[in-house]
């Protein structure tokens, strides 16, 4: 039993962290998320260079194999830097999706592009009444000969806008909440009968609605069996959680030694304010809650694939929700009028804090999933 | 990052299965359970868990311990708390002991720890004082030099088991000179001598474990000072640490959360079990959160202790978290207990009425406040944090 860091891991978190230091201040994020696709081609291409975008990719995909644990070293880093880029949605949702469903025959075709920071994707799978639901699709695929017809709309779909390729999940039997019946497709971004309609969410990054109409899909674009994509949309949603809690405990992380030094540095009755008992007390409680919150995703990390992993994945996201609300409040009060202007980096932090929660089911959503296993016979 | 169990660990942990399987915990369970036998139980399964060698996970094997790592302690303690056996008493195993080997005399090794280990002697801790508890180091109680004995005057409080106590390691004052830390020496002082005092101090939870202990003209040899003189704040800082990683009782913890899980399946409101109250639900799986992150929060400070560092200022994370925990459990249990959370024993009991954990809710709720409390209270430990951890 250990929680060091491996050889790799170690470089890996080096080189994200040197990145982050050395070409990603804040000023540069702002510009970065405020461009047409909420990110910047060219920190794309640096991530390609570096062999970010193969961290999560198995090696039969052309990708470097890395467990849970690599991407959680990577996500956290990326959190502190507050880094606008799609990884979450083209990595790890499109690219894992490919990589877990795809025939041998199709992988390479996708995830070698991908890997080399060339293919943009994004997963397709919120609808406008599922909320937290991944099983609640109205949207059809009817089978006609050697094709699929799509009919209906994909809400919030991160990278939506500037993504080549999207994943789409849409019902091919079964009713409105069935877990049975549901099919994945890879279809072109750009194909007739494809319509989409961008906007910001409060974290800057850029998400659009997606309308499917009468869309003609070959049958060859299945991912997996037809009806049987669930399963796959589970297993890489969850890894995907791991992944956005590793990035929101390095926001919390941020958030709470950005505090502690803003404190140190502030001073009013003619002493740093961070010598006030009251404001230590309150310090030490989100230093607390970052620490157990990295004790859940440590745990849930050494728990993929064991009897113990979704009981820890819905207590990480819960507190994930919870402590990252009460980390983010605590730093805009520490800071003072400060905190709450769009000039300091806290808000920005906060807000992509905000945004994650409501990523793949909120706090009060995974506390109700945790009770479910728990509290049944 | 690996968290897995080598061949060795799981051969480990079915010897440690197998071994609560055959030990005889409901008997000695029940013995403590109860005040009058509390003592005689508390010894019997000590003696039980000394004749197999395990009495001191953690103590290095040169004096008699199990030298074990720190994932085996961590397999015993799941095993332990599993099979719902007593944990051993504190004082003498997991306080003095260490402090004993760490800091003492040869001679003094060989007096105490065989005795410490096969439960000979019953320990207990002369840290508080009237006019010293969270600031420990302005304590009063004197130790003036008579030839080669200490002459203490002044008394202890909140002193746990003191009225069935043969020894007390105290911490008394040598010197006025500089800081008040800097005068505190160490002293082991046998219960029997002339001149002290035991007064029980009654408790909200109605069960005697408190009390005060006065020392008037208390002669102590000198050769049961511990290490030097006026170092004893060095010594008592090291045990300090300890006695944060103890209190913070996580596996108990987990057992007592599985038990509200095991009654809040069975007891009824209406047409529906408690376990299907949706604000219950709120409240169970809120701590239930907790309590698998301070598992790993543990598991990572004994991660730590196993590459050489000590349990330092993280020891104060458990202690917070861990009693905030307990206390949660705690309330959620007498909660669920509801009207007969309140039952003081009678000519029917709790037991009797069908709510037998009733009793148990009230019993451990009013003793669980002083978890915030001992040990340095959580203000406290957050001051530490905010000074060693964050620098402020």
């Amino acid at each position: 039993m250990h929680f060091n860091l491996s050889e790799e891991q170690a470089m890996l978190q080096a080189s994200s962290a040197r990145f982050i230091a050395q070409q990603y201040p804040f000023e540069v994020r702002q510009q970065d998320v405020a461009r047409a696709n909420g990110f910047n081609p060219a920190t794309w291409a640096t991530f390609a260079e570096l062999g970010w975008l193969s961290v999560p990719i198995s090696e039969a995909g052309g990708g470097f194999g890395g467990s849970a644990a690599d991407t959680m070293v990577l996500m956290e880093e990326l959190g502190k830097g507050l880094v606008a880029a799609p990884y979450l949605a083209t990595v790890m949702l499109f690219g894992r999706l490919i990589d877990l469903g795809a025939p041998e025959s199709l992988k390479k075709s996708y995830l070698e592009p991908l890997i080399a920071g060339q293919l943009q994707g994004a997963f397709a799978y919120q609808e406008r009444q599922s909320r937290y639901s991944l099983s609640d699709v109205k949207t059809t695929a009817s089978r006609k000969g050697e094709n699929y017809v799509l009919s209906g709309e994909k809400t919030l779909v991160m990278n939506g806008a500037g993504a080549d390729q999207l994943i789409v999940v849409a019902r091919t039997s079964g009713g409105q909440f069935d877990t049975s019946g549901i099919s994945l497709f890879v279809i072109d971004a750009n194909a007739a009968g494809v319509y989409t309609n961008s906007y910001r969410l409060m974290d800057g990054q850029l998400v659009a609605n997606i309308l499917l109409d009468n869309l003609t899909v070959a049958a060859s674009q299945l991912l997996g069996e037809e009806g049987k994509g669930y399963e796959l949309i589970e297993k890489v949603v969850n890894s995907a959680v791991l992944a956005l809690s590793a990035e929101a405990l390095g926001i919390m992380n941020k958030l709470s030694e950005a505090t502690q030094e803003y404190t140190k540095a502030r001073k009013q009755f003619g002493a740093p304010i961070s010598s006030f008992q009251v404001l230590q007390h309150r310090m030490v409680d989100m230093f607390m809650a970052c620490e157990q919150t990295r004790s859940l995703l440590y745990r849930a990390v050494c728990s993929v694939e064991t009897s113990d992993a979704d009981r820890s994945l819905h207590a990480l996201k819960l507190m994930i929700g919870r402590n990252g609300r009460m980390i983010g409040s605590e730093a805009i009060q520490l800071h003072g009028g400060m905190g709450v202007t769009d000039e300091l980096d806290v808000g920005h932090y906060v807000k992509r804090l905000m945004v994650i929660n409501t990523l793949f089911g909120d706090a009060d959503h995974h506390q109700q999933r945790l009770a479910q296993i728990s509290l049944t016979k | 990052m690996d968290i897995s169990f080598s061949a060795e660990e799981l051969a480990f942990r079915d010897q440690v299965r197998n071994f609560f399987k055959q030990a005889p915990v409901s008997e000695v369970t029940a013995l403590i359970a109860q005040p009058d036998t509390f003592k005689e139980g508390t010894i019997r399964w000590q003696k039980h868990l000394y004749a197999q060698g395990w009495i001191a996970p953690t103590w290095p094997v040169e004096f008699g311990g199990a030298g074990w790592t720190p994932t085996q302690v961590y397999i015993f303690e799941t095993e332990r708390v599993a099979a719902g056996a007593p944990d051993v008493l504190p004082f003498g195993l997991k306080m003095v002991g260490p402090v004993i080997y760490t800091f003492g005399t040869e001679q003094q090794k060989h007096r105490f720890l065989p005795r410490i280990l096969a439960s000979d002697d019953w320990w207990c801790q002369g840290y508080s004082e009237p006019g010293a508890g969270s600031d420990l180091a302005s304590l009063k109680t004197r130790a003036e030099r008579d030839g080669d004995h200490y002459i203490v005057n002044g008394s202890k409080t909140w002193t746990t088991g003191a009225h069935h106590a043969d020894w007390i390691f105290c911490l008394v004052r040598t010197s006025n000179a500089g800081r008040p830390q800097q005068g505190i020496s160490f002293l082991l002082i046998n219960m029997t001598s002339p001149g002290i005092t035991v007064r029980p101090i009654p408790t909200l939870n109605g069960v005697h474990s408190l009390n005060e202990v006065f020392f008037d003209n208390v002669r102590v040899p000198i050769e049961n000072r511990i290490g030097d003189e006026n170092k004893g704040w060095t010594y008592a800082k090291s045990l300090l640490a300890h006695e944060r990683t103890v209190i913070a009782r996580v596996a108990d913890s987990k057992r007592r959360l599985e038990q509200i899980r095991q009654h809040a399946l069975k007891e009824t409101q209406g047409n529906h079990v408690m376990a299907q109250d949706p604000v219950f639900r709120s409240r169970f799986s809120e701590i239930e959160a907790e309590l698998m992150a301070l598992e790993y929060t543990e598991l990572r400070v004994l991660a730590a202790q196993a590459n050489g560092q000590g349990p330092g200022a993280e020891s104060s994370l458990l202690k917070i978290k861990g009693t905030q925990v307990q206390q949660a459990i705690h309330e959620l249990a007498i909660d669920l207990a509801g009207p007969y959370g309140g039952i003081i024993e009678g000519s029917l009991t709790s037991g009797d009425i069908g709510h037998e954990f009733g009793d148990q809710a009230r019993k451990d709720y009013m003793y669980g406040r002083a978890a915030t409390i001992y040990g340095g209270s959580n203000e406290i430990q957050k001051n530490i944090t905010a000074k060693h951890v964050l620098g402020l």
